[in-house]
């Protein structure tokens, strides 16, 4: 249906010649910009839904009973269904220490709730496959799971600013919402984020549909394929200050990686774009001493470099 | 009628002010608007999520910004009778 109708627009309504590289880039472009945008409204929409139901009130309580890895385990998890915005940082992290759940477990939930980024998932999904989209998201949650876990062992609660442990949270019961305002809560949720990244959607796809058409193959395989060792931390590098723009990158990507550039670079470069960002650290600065920073930082991208390297080996 | 926006500073703690102050001025009631950016205050509402609606000490919203017309009803309960 969608390619009938983008070949229906490149071909016959532009004139184009299928055969031509302008005329295919055209047509890639007119079909991946009108599938990712029915991908991003009703998932969006489904993933907000189901949000409704999990408001950090709430995760946290069902959090501050739990132990070491199951409480590890339960926090990645739910890392995906609470909304979470790395402006709410600072509340959410105060909120759990003080609710008594463990130092480690609240890190599985800070590395799992913006690594499975929705707009992230569904591109990933939409350009490369479910496969790739399934994989994405348990290499993230097992990344949220150790990461926590080795944070937790290493006992550093210490390195919490110390006002953290000051504060006393109230308690607040908010009446429960209706279908009719969960409804409204998705959908405006759509719009806010369809408002925020389509231009990026759009300039990504619009680069990936000109490189289809134009670079040659394998004009990557020398500098990112599997065996240059280095493309995987490069990809991490670069994957840090590209925080917002995850939408637009990934339809680039998915050509680089048609023109060979490996999958274990292309997962750690998304890890590194969604999980460790530049405005998140600054907020996370607010809780958390100068060397826990570093350590989590660390971690992270040792565990993202490993993920990398691992894809690559196992699909050499 | 006291109306309290907590929220350190984001994007949407400013939408959230400026919804307000127009569903005020829709009312033509006379309120005070404070602006709560302590971490440590904003939590002793029990609030997790910014940007969030108190109203006479009791909240209304969580991690939202309402449109007009909702802030608009919320206020209108909030009124004493």
């Amino acid at each position: 249906m969608l390619q009938m109708f983008a070949d229906y627009v490149a071909y016959t309504l532009f004139g184009l010649l299928p055969d031509s590289h302008l005329g295919a880039a055209v047509d890639f472009f007119i079909y991946d910009t009108i599938k990712i945008f029915l991908m991003l409204g009703t998932i969006i929409f489904l993933v907000s839904l189901i949000r409704s139901f999990f408001p950090p009130e709430r995760t946290k309580k069902i959090l501050s009973r739990k132990r070491e890895y199951v409480g590890n385990i339960m926090a990645a998890l739910l890392g995906i269904v609470t909304p979470f915005c790395s402006c709410s940082a600072v509340p959410v992290f105060i909120g759990f220490v003080e609710s008594g759940v463990p130092l480690g477990v609240t890190f599985s939930f800070l590395i799992s709730s913006p690594m499975v980024n929705e707009v992230a998932l569904i591109m990933l999904w939409g350009m490369f496959g479910w496969q790739i989209a399934a994989i994405y998201i348990t290499t993230g949650i097992t990344v949220a799971i150790v990461g926590g876990l080795v944070i937790g062992k290493l006992k550093l609660e210490h390195l919490v600013e110390g006002y953290v442990y000051d504060i006393k949270m109230g308690e607040t019961e908010l009446a429960a919402l209706t279908w009719r305002e969960r409804v409204e809560y998705a959908w405006e949720y759509v719009v806010d984020i369809l408002k925020k990244v389509w231009p990026y959607v759009i300039i990504g796809i619009a680069i990936g549909g000109a490189m289809h058409g134009y670079a040659p193959a394998d004009f990557l395989v020398k500098y990112a394929g599997k065996d240059n060792l280095l493309a995987v931390p490069l990809a991490v590098l670069i994957g840090v200050p590209l925080y917002s723009n995850a939408a637009g990158i990934i339809p680039i990507v998915h050509v680089l990686m048609e023109k060979g550039m490996a999958l274990g670079t292309v997962l750690a470069f998304m890890m590194a774009v969604t999980a460790l960002s530049l405005p998140e650290m600054i907020i996370l600065r607010k809780v958390l001493k100068p060397k826990l920073l570093g350590i989590f930082v660390g971690i992270m991208t040792v565990a993202i470099i490993f993920v990398g390297y691992l894809f690559n080996g196992i699909l050499a | 009628m006291n109306i309290k926006i907590l929220g350190s500073g984001c994007s949407n703690c400013a939408k959230l002010e400026k919804v307000v102050r127009e569903a005020v001025a829709d009312l033509g009631v006379v309120v005070e608007i404070e602006k709560v950016q302590d971490v440590a205050k904003i939590m002793s509402y029990g609030v997790m999520s910014t940007p969030a609606l108190v109203i006479d000490e009791v909240v209304k919203l969580v991690g939202k910004v309402p449109n007009r017309a909702r802030a608009v009803e919320i206020l209108k309960q909030a009124l004493p009778q």
